[in-house]
């Protein structure tokens, strides 16, 4: 710095400017978060969500005047700009990791073995005790067997979109998958209601599959869709001109080549439909008992324990707290599906190293 | 081994456009056949109708005649996959199977094609890493992915990869426009070798290189842009940078326009 200061004495330069020091950020943050918390005192706010408004809205004001006064007007934008995308980061952030605590803070009360290795079988909903094994298998075999039938559709389909689709078909099949993507859940669970009702069928695991199942196949589309685009036309036509057929050339390069986003996508559809809950209600009704057949008779499912949990138990705390663990549970499921998905992509992408 | 091409009246088109008309030429076997011209005179479309891979492009038709030793690829009832493994081709940009090792990638056309024998493979693969002068820089590294070699590299692991299924017949279409001078010299002195055994025809915008590697040169060219590309003249490599017959030839390789 003081280099610098001696070659400035010299020439005044032109590209030299005066700057705030680095730590001005968290000085201006602090300074932000004071001032929020003497107004917020002082205006009598009983919303700690105001304060933190508040703190963030003198943040990004503070840090322009400030900036302004000191670096000029274009400096000052670029730092409002970068204080923006904090704030915003924080602000989408803070109710994610506030879920996070409250969830495992009251989830690990009654979460043990004997409470993953238990059905409700014997236990009143309102009494302690129990467990929600039957919950976890049905929800297993559920989302199992909806992935068994979605999955497969849906890439197939997004293979006919990149790779064949021309002209009508390809277009009324994106538009019917557009339209499929905003089926709210309870439209696709009355859909296989009504079969049900028309063949006189009492709900059973599968039934809820298929609902899933719909819910599941459009967001496979898409993203295996957009997985498959990214593959470059050069590769195609590398293996077309080996004397490759079509087919194979799909199977054996585009679809390797793309198959770490593919299965990532698969992943996240199948943690979204996981914590579907009003199709299961439909379809599946819940069952206290382990039903590990999912054709036949009612079975439970994670998501509907844990509203049954709410709703049926007149408010006794041993149900709530089942609520708390059962959801708990269904959060580190779809969390390790997550990571084994981020695990396979990483594991099957394309290698790059020498 | 090498065939020869037989093109008479070939017109190929992108959709309604007309991309080049009525060319016809013949191509010898075991010879290197240079296309040179200005960019979007065609030559890299007539070169891919050579193979039948112009249709891949959507909208790609071609009218006329392409004779592979009196047999007319474009005639009813040819599988334009049987074609191509006659007639193998190299891309102007390097393109490995970013998800297979060199060895893999060179085996791609033997393995997707399902017609080898295993105790073969390897044989098959050294002997087309040889063939491309690659071998003594990758036989160490066989299991490492084809992407982390250098662009010159990869340029001559595509060229093992096409060599592999032993065409008739190798396409290049602007190999070294990518790369630098001395990998550029190591595909040329391949592509002396390789003429022994395959009949090339190769795309460049270099005239040295022309000049340097092919036996023969097509000089394309089209009367203004939108219009269909022509070939102009094709005669011996030495006539054409020393006297050629047109005079809009000796215009382009001398660098003097319009």
């Amino acid at each position: 710095m003081s280099h610098a200061a001696a070659v400035a004495d010299k020439s005044p330069s032109t590209l030299q400017g005066a700057s705030l020091p680095r730590w001005s950020p968290w000085a201006i943050a602090a300074g932000s978060l004071a001032l929020a918390l003497v107004i917020g005192l002082a205006g009598g706010l009983d919303s700690k969500v105001q304060w933190g408004l508040i703190a963030g809205i003198l943040f990004i004001l503070g840090t322009f005047g400030i900036a302004a006064k000191v670096e000029g007007r274009r400096q000052a934008k670029d730092r409002v700009a970068t204080s923006l995308v904090w704030v915003a980061f924080l602000l989408a952030v803070v109710p994610l990791v506030s879920l996070l605590w409250t969830t495992i803070q009251r989830g690990v009360k009654v979460l043990d073995v004997y409470f993953l290795t238990h059905s409700m079988g014997v236990v009143a909903d309102s009494e302690a005790g129990g467990g929600i094994y039957h919950a976890i298998l049905g929800s297993l075999e559920q989302v199992g067997l909806a992935t068994a039938i979605g999955a497969p559709i849906g890439i197939l389909t997004a293979i006919y979109l990149v790779e064949y689709g021309r002209g009508g078909l390809a277009k009324s099949v994106t538009f019917f998958v557009d339209v499929m993507t905003g089926i709210p859940s309870i439209v696709a669970g009355l859909f296989i209601l009504s079969l049900m009702l028309m063949l006189d069928m009492q709900p059973f695991g599968f039934a809820g599959s298929l609902a899933l199942a719909i819910l599941m196949m459009p967001v496979v589309v898409r993203s295996t869709e957009e997985m498959l685009k990214l593959v470059p036309n050069e590769l195609r036509e590398a293996s077309l001109a080996l004397g490759v057929p079509k087919w194979r050339t799909i199977l054996k390069v585009v679809v390797p080549t793309s198959i770490g986003g593919i299965i990532t996508g698969v992943m996240l559809a199948i943690a979204r439909i996981a914590g579907e809950t009003a199709p299961v209600l439909l379809l599946v009704f819940g069952n206290p008992f382990i039903n590990a057949n999912p054709f036949e008779g009612a079975q439970a499912s994670l998501p509907l324990y844990i509203y049954q949990q709410y709703s049926q138990s007149a408010g006794s705390t041993a149900a709530y707290d089942r609520a708390w663990a059962a959801s708990l549970t269904l959060i580190a499921f779809v969390m390790i599906l997550n990571m084994v998905a981020r695990g396979i992509a990483r594991w099957k992408a394309p290698k790059t190293g020498r | 081994m090498a065939k020869r091409i037989d093109v008479s009246g070939l017109t190929a088109y992108y959709g309604s456009h007309k991309a080049i008309e009525d060319i016809s030429m013949t191509v010898e076997p075991r010879s290197v056949t240079a296309f040179i011209g200005p960019s979007g005179c065609g030559k890299s479309t007539f070169l891919r109708t050579l193979n039948r891979m112009h249709e891949v492009t959507s909208g790609g038709r071609v009218e006329g005649k392409v004779l592979l030793d009196d047999e007319d690829l474009y005639a009813a009832g040819i599988d334009p996959v049987s074609v191509r493994r006659e007639v193998g081709m190299v891309f102007q940009r390097p393109n490995p199977f970013p998800t297979m090792s060199i060895f893999d990638n060179v085996a791609a056309g033997l393995r997707l094609n399902g017609s080898y024998k295993k105790s073969e493979l390897a044989d098959v693969v050294e002997k087309s890493l040889k063939g491309a002068n690659l071998w003594n820089e990758v036989k160490d590294r066989l299991n490492k992915p084809g992407s982390g070699l250098s662009g010159g590299q990869q340029q001559r692991l595509c060229i093992a990869r096409a060599i592999a299924v032993e065409p008739k017949v190798l396409l290049m279409d602007e190999p070294c426009s990518a790369l630098d001078p001395i990998s550029t010299l190591a595909i040329e002195d391949l592509i002396g070798e390789l003429k022994e055994r395959f009949t090339i025809v190769i795309v460049t915008h270099n005239m040295q290189q022309a000049a340097r590697v092919s036996d023969r040169t097509a000089f394309f060219n089209l009367s203004a842009v939108g219009q269909p590309g022509k070939l102009i003249e094709i005669d011996d490599t030495e006539r054409i940078f020393s006297n050629p017959s047109v005079q809009a030839t000796e215009d382009y390789i001398s660098g003097r326009f319009g």
